[in-house]
């Protein structure tokens, strides 16, 4: 598509794209100018804010344990929040409408609420009505507000992945006598997870960022605390962030790598029937009305 | 039964919530727009720098970028944005700020994936009567492209309705701060829980469904 908006540049358009292409090349020296003069003259460039970052001790003491902590809250909540999703999307799907209702309601209401929100209630709760005790709320409380949301969000996977089978494959099912229940089971379920993988995995990308935000409001010890802890220490603000930042990028770039090769390799095998439910779908899923109309209200995962 | 609503000003936070909504996503369709011209514009430097701002964005939490514009932006750089001595302005201002540079990355991909939609031919035939690449773009292209990616936009406008409560890790007095606040001072847990839902709910459900429909509305039919 890219190169159907314009021809193939001719004379006068090279120069001109030379000329834009220099135009842009200023204005990005000038901000970078800005920035490296900025931080020369705040001393965030000196040697000695970066040099812990190549000894072993701010990695064990600090970055390592709060990617650890970032790792562990996000993979609890995934596969707390996969069986309990699913659960919801096949309620969704449910030919009876005292099912289907309910398990609609409680997935749309908690799609539409901020994960703030909910930890932030979740940690409250565990404080006055439960025993735990203060060192392990803040992880509860984090991975509490993950699952209610994203359990919400998966249980959408989870019924656009059935919705996405072929139709004839669940009359198939009927048609050799198999029940509702087993036809889901046995021939729709197993079809759907491996159509849904990528989407489940995209969607471990927005739990990984999520914690953070556990880190910052509810005091838990992941990667973003254990960043400020870290610069408390050194004083290298800038320097920490930026690590911290990269950090964050690799870990979710290889789960992104990771989702589009799984989406790719479903795509390219015939082992299963129905489209794929790729990484955009996910993000799309949460839409207000998507292609086939799946989801109704408040969504907006991915994002 | 509501007493507990009493000396807090509930409403005056959710207006804060729509006063960050609504002027970032302003920001960020206009950014992310810009963003998305770059990544289909015929300069190379350009598309590279929209492909990297894109990947690079996505993939940070909003919540370090929030904080930086705090910690970093403002502390380091001195970037107050023309508040530096009115805390609270400053506050919001660098909310505002790091809110549209995250959003702009989705809208840019909604806007991408919308251009996407566009058939070939009317491309083709912008350029066949002399159209140059600006011009094909804004008359032909976007307009159709924005057509079709108003369920995707309206997403995004959703997920940025929740996301301004990450604001509140910068101290905005949005409506998740306050709620921190109630729910440690106020014995009704539940209650005050129920009304910060109730809130979120009226402000997300409603533009979901509505700006559903006008997709379908408004969507090019082909």
């Amino acid at each position: 598509m890219t190169s159907v908006l314009y021809d193939a540049p001719g004379p006068r358009a090279r120069r001109r794209n030379a000329a834009l292409a220099a135009v842009f090349v200023a204005l990005l020296g000038l901000l970078a100018w800005w920035v490296w003069r900025t931080m020369d003259d705040k001393g965030q460039l000196k040697w000695a804010l970066w040099q812990p970052f190549t000894t072993s001790e701010a990695w064990t003491t600090y970055l390592l344990p709060g990617l650890g902590n970032t790792l562990k809250a996000a993979a609890l909540a995934m596969v707390i929040a996969l069986p309990l999703g699913a659960a919801l999307g096949l309620a969704r799907l449910s030919d009876h409408r005292w099912v289907r209702v309910p398990a609609g309601v409680v997935v749309e209401f908690f799609r539409s609420l901020p994960v703030l929100l909910l930890m932030l209630f979740a940690n409250e709760f565990y404080a006055r009505s439960t025993g735990v005790g203060s060192e392990d709320r803040p992880l509860y409380a984090v991975v509490t507000g993950l699952v209610l949301y994203n359990a919400s969000v998966l249980a959408e996977v989870v019924r656009a992945g059935v919705l996405a089978l072929p139709r004839g494959q669940a009359e198939a099912a009927y048609g050799i006598g198999l029940r509702k229940g087993q036809t889901m089971v046995s021939i729709l379920l197993p079809q759907a997870v491996a159509v849904m993988l990528p989407a489940i995995v995209s969607q471990l990308v927005v739990i990984v960022k999520d914690t953070a935000l556990g880190g910052v409001m509810i005091g838990y010890a992941e990667l973003l605390t254990a960043r400020s802890t870290l610069a408390a220490n050194y004083a290298n603000v800038v320097p920490s962030f930026i690590v911290v930042g990269v950090v964050f990028i690799l870990v979710n770039f290889a789960l992104t790598s990771f989702a589009g090769w799984l989406e790719g390799r479903l795509r390219r095998s015939r082992r299963s029937t129905g489209a794929v439910v790729g990484v955009q779908d996910a993000e799309e899923l949460n839409p207000a009305e998507i292609r086939g109309g799946f989801g109704t209200g408040a969504g907006g995962g991915g994002v | 039964m509501f007493d507990f609503l009493q000396g807090y000003d509930v409403l005056g936070a959710f207006w804060m919530t729509v006063k960050l909504t609504l002027l970032s996503a302003v920001g960020s369709l206009v950014w992310g727009t810009l963003l998305a011209a770059m990544r289909v514009s015929p300069v190379p430097l350009m598309r590279g720098f929209g492909t990297a701002y894109v990947n690079i964005v996505r993939n940070i939490p909003l919540t370090v970028i929030i904080v930086f514009t705090s910690l970093g932006l403002a502390d380091i750089f001195g970037v107050t944005m023309g508040a530096s001595d009115d805390f609270k302005a400053q506050g919001f201002r660098l909310a505002l700020l790091g809110l549209v540079a995250y959003h702009a990355a989705f809208v840019c991909e909604a806007v991408r994936s919308g251009i996407n939609t566009v058939p070939v031919g009317q491309a083709e035939a912008a350029r066949a009567i002399g159209l140059n690449f600006s011009q094909s773009l804004r008359l032909v292209v976007l307009p159709q492209a924005f057509r079709a990616v108003i369920a995707p936009l309206a997403n995004v406008l959703i997920a940025l309705t929740k996301n301004t409560t990450v604001a509140a890790a910068i101290g905005v007095a949005e409506a998740a701060s306050l709620m921190k606040q109630m729910i440690e001072n106020e014995a009704q847990t539940i209650a005050v829980g129920a009304v910060f839902a109730l809130g979120f709910v009226v402000l997300t459900l409603p533009t979901g469904l509505l700006l559903g429909r006008l997709g379908k509305r408004l969507a090019v039919k082909r």
